[in-house]
């Protein structure tokens, strides 16, 4: 029972404070004793700031919701890995017991230039947004659909579709990616409306447009190391990005096509 | 009863009010809806489906969300399905069968005419959202698939593996990021709903705080659209999101919105038990884990074995023993109550004997570790992880948790609150589900209402009165702005002792213990003596670091922690006055000889609407009667 084996573990936190974007910020430490091994990674920063609070200091700013690994709000980076050192988990559904006692961790926010810093470990991923309202959907008013039987879709396609929609956009990739490249993020929602029948109406212009959307907001271009997916809580698979750049090649063929025998 | 409560339930048979009403509402011409601009507050389901469809129909939209983006709403952590009358098992659905399912498993205090509505629409809901991509589960023939889910006997649950709530709201979000695309959207994240501006009887604006930078600003709109969710986290422990809160809907309850059956909560029977103090949250098990998972607990007390070592004539599978038709998939109100009782009796398992099995050794010797992975692998992963246990070699130890809340602002059938303009939709409301929600109906209540309703009903109100407009700088959202202000400095200038959460853990106790799985009027008393003590204490020794303006999580949670004080105490006098049992709300005073909840359909067969009177008034109790015309009231009987 994992109840009767919690443990109390003491840990050096080295945590990255700054007050706003405008600010400088810095690394302060801070001691823990007696952290629970039951304790999820933000319950052991929750009971860090209730110290803090009750000193009067500012508690840590951080970002987390659902704390059930599928809002997609919390994320930062410890001792250099997006999300703490457990794959495909998120740093809400990581627990304490992955760490030893006297155990010194560094913790720093998403750092990247599309993701400007709010405070602290929080930061900005608004442009994973406007990524995806440049065409990350099907255009398809209230009160149009026939009969959801009336389109059969292969099981296989189904669930590859399934697989690359479960991104939850918290923006590890970018973190982990020496580029801070959002290809991942942009290719799993790509494929996964490239995937789909009834997405494939308007797949080339919406690659185009997410692409170049993706490129606006300054973005690094793709490092090849598949970095993003390792970070990933999600297990998205860097094939979307090879059916990312697949789509792209090939609309701007069709694209050339289509404007040749326009004439233009 | 107040004149002011008529549900407005348009005449004839139940099959056609539906139809009748849509072509009887009057009508906003195309050229005319972009004149309109709709406050919509919330983008979980109900709120992004709203938003997305009025921003396509024309309509100038607004959209407010607390979080980072709209893809962040806690509808996203929504696992087992979406119920809908597709009958594509043909296994005798239909629109009439959900809805006699819905109306029984709400225990009959729910309104026919909304029930029967959200059953017609379930089906439109589906072919929408497989429209929009979501990818649901198929089959290998290429059509959708389907499973049980807890309180029918039918399969007409859709699903895409434990993650739902997750598919449709990104299907709803990428259709609201489509028409912020077009410009018929405009996006406020990060912004929380402090006020609700009501300007001759009309709502016609907000009052909202940019958690970003602190700044209070004003919005002004002909609707206020809120889909704003439950209030759960009145308990602390629950598994709601952080964020998750009554504050908006209690905002507007205090400028003249009625609360509904606010003792209407729902305990839902499979979460994984608490491990200690620190505890944020509650994680959920999804209930389509009862569709292969056995519930047990030992036969006898105090049996510490591990659950290996107990031989099968030595466990008590009570859900299958008590309710042999419906057995593991009894509804939830029922599983929850059943596992409180096994662990009242000393049988519960685990270090802290406050939980019982599920368990799915059968089903992985029948099915395959493969199948049970497919079904619920990211469950089984989510489980592992938390507990540090293999669900696959060891069962699940489950404990039943605050969940979802049934009460919320009071609406008619057009989802109009109690001040005229002001709409609510989704869990934010009280409408479709009576006094227990079935499983796989939240996410049909919150798309109904979104993409199938409010853009209708929205359009009668706007079309049938003569709107006035009116600039931010009315005195009304002068007032309302300087009410969130110095509530705001009022907080910060405490400076006490004690954290937000040292509060709201204090307030969750006294609601779980007293007003929880199950309640009596002693208890009850007890809990509306504490309430006000605590929030005396709040309002004197709360301690928020920091300043007002900026990022201040503390300052959010100190807001929202304000009206939960006040709010769970409604809560208690509304279980309090309601001495009867019915669905979730179970008084002890009231239940049959075997334990069941007995209801009082001669005192009790009404929803309570509670009107705000200020300061430390009492609220007042109004009713609205319930009719049942279709599905005769009966005793529940799930045996």
């Amino acid at each position: 029972m994992s109840d009767a084996n919690d443990k109390k573990i003491n840990l050096t936190l080295k945590i990255w404070r700054q007050k706003s974007a405008k600010e400088p910020g810095e690394f302060v430490t801070y001691e823990m004793s007696g952290v629970s091994t039951d304790a999820s990674f933000l319950e052991m920063i929750d009971q860090l700031n209730e110290k803090l609070i009750t000193k009067g200091d500012d508690p840590v700013v951080f970002d987390h919701d659902c704390r059930e690994g599928i809002c997609g709000s919390c994320g930062f980076m410890i001792n250099g890995n997006a999300h703490g050192p457990q794959k495909s988990t998120t740093v809400c559904q990581l627990h304490m017991r992955a760490f030893e006692s006297g155990a010194v961790l560094t913790l720093e926010p998403w750092r990247a230039k599309a993701f400007p810093i709010v405070k602290d470990l929080m930061v900005d991923r608004s442009a994973f947004d406007r990524i995806i309202s440049a065409g990350g959907y099907i255009s398809v008013d209230t009160g149009n659909a026939q009969d959801a039987n009336c389109l059969p879709v292969p099981k296989p396609d189904a669930d590859a579709a399934f697989e690359s929609a479960t991104c939850i956009g918290c923006g590890a990739c970018v973190a982990s990616c020496k580029n801070a490249s959002a290809m991942l993020f942009t290719s799993a929602k790509v494929s996964h409306l490239a995937l789909l029948p009834q997405g494939k109406v308007e797949r080339a212009e919406r690659v185009h447009r997410m692409v170049a959307q993706m490129d606006s907001e300054e973005f690094g271009a793709c490092s090849t190391t598949g970095a993003c997916s390792v970070a990933c809580p999600k297990d998205v698979s860097l094939t979307n990005i090879a059916k990312m750049n697949r789509e792209l090649l090939s609309s701007t063929l069709f694209k050339r096509e289509a404007a040749e025998s326009d004439g233009i | 009863m107040s004149a002011k409560l008529d549900a407005k339930i348009p005449s004839g048979p139940v099959e056609d009010k539906w139809d009748e009403h849509k072509f009887h509402s009057k009508l906003v011409n195309p050229a005319n809806r972009r004149k309109h601009t709709v406050i919509v507050v919330g983008t979980g389901l109900a709120g992004a489906s709203a938003a997305a469809s009025l921003g396509e129909m024309g309509y100038h939209v607004k959209s407010f969300c607390v979080h980072e983006s709209p893809r962040r709403a806690h509808s996203v952590a929504a696992q087992g399905g979406i119920n809908a009358a597709k009958n594509y098992k043909n296994d005798g659905d239909s629109v009439y069968r959900l809805f006699y399912d819905t109306v029984k498993g709400g225990d009959f205090r729910s309104r026919e005419a909304n029930v029967y509505r959200l059953a017609q629409v379930s089906t439109s809901i589906i072919d929408h959202c497989v429209a929009q991509g979501v990818p649901f589960a198929r089959e290998y023939g290429g059509l959708l698939s389907n499973r049980s889910f807890g309180g029918a006997q039918v399969s007409r649950t859709f699903y895409a593996r434990g993650q739902t709530g997750q598919q449709l709201l990104l299907g709803a979000y990428s259709a609201l990021m489509r028409q912020v695309d077009t410009k018929q959207v405009e996006l406020y994240p990060r912004r929380e709903m402090l006020d609700l501006v009501v300007i001759n009887g009309s709502a016609k604006g907000i009052v909202v705080r940019n958690l970003n930078t602190g700044e209070i600003e004003s919005h002004e709109a002909d609707a206020v659209l809120m889909a704003t969710g439950g209030y759960s986290n009145v308990f602390f422990l629950s598994t709601n999101a952080m964020a998750c809160a009554v504050t908006a809907a209690w905002r507007a309850h205090k400028r003249g919105a009625y609360f509904a059956n606010p003792c209407f909560t729902q305990i839902h029977p499979t979460c994984i038990p608490v491990h200690g103090e620190m505890q944020s949250k509650l994680t959920l098990m999804s209930e389509s884990l009862r569709n292969d998972g056995r519930v047990w607990v030992p036969k006898a007390a105090g049996d510490k074995r591990p659950p290996q070592q107990i031989p099968d004539a030595e466990r008590d599978y009570y859900l299958e023993r008590v309710y042999p038709s419906f057995g593991n998939l009894a509804p939830r109100d029922v599983a929850s109550r059943q596992a409180k009782f096994r662990v009242d009796e000393g049988r519960g398992v685990g270090p802290t004997g406050m939980a019982v099995y599920l368990d799915f050794r059968e089903s992985i010797q029948r099915l395959g570790v493969h199948k049970v992975k497919e079904r619920y692998g990211n469950l089984f992963q989510m489980y592992d992880k938390i507990t540090g246990e293999n669900p696959y070699e060891t069962p699940m130890r489950m404990y039943p948790a605050p969940h979802y809340t049934m009460g919320g602002l009071w609406v008619d059938y057009d989802l109009q609150s109690t001040i005229p303009g002001l709409f609510v939709m989704g869990e934010a409301n009280f409408s479709d589900h009576g006094a227990n929600r079935l499983g796989a109906s939240a996410l049909m209540q919150g798309l109904a209402d979104g993409y199938f309703v409010i853009p209708y009903t929205l359009g009668n109100y706007l079309a049938s009165n003569k709107l006035e407009k009116y600039a931010t700088t009315h005195d009304a959202f002068k007032e309302a702005e300087n009410n969130v202000r110095m509530q705001t400095s009022k907080m910060m200038s405490i400076r006490g002792a004690r954290s937000v959460d040292s509060f709201h853990k204090e307030l969750g106790h006294t609601m779980w213990e007293y007003c929880g799985m199950s309640r009596n009027a002693t208890g009850l008393k007890k809990a509306l003596e504490k309430i006000p003590k605590i929030r005396e204490e709040f309002w004197s020794n709360l301690r928020i670091p920091g300043e007002a303006g900026q990022v201040n999580p503390e300052l959010e949670k100190a807001g929202r922690v304000a009206d939960f004080l006040e709010q769970g105490e409604l809560m208690c006098w509304d279980a309090l006055e309601r001495e009867e049992s019915c669905g979730g709300h179970f008084r002890e005073e009231f239940q049959t000889p075997d334990n069941e909840a007995k209801r009082d359909d001669e005192k009790f067969c009404h929803v309570a609407a509670w009107e705000w009177l200020g300061g430390n008034k009492k609220e007042v109790r109004h009713k609205e009667e319930l009719t049942f015309e279709n599905v005769h009231l009966a005793t529940r009987s799930y045996k």
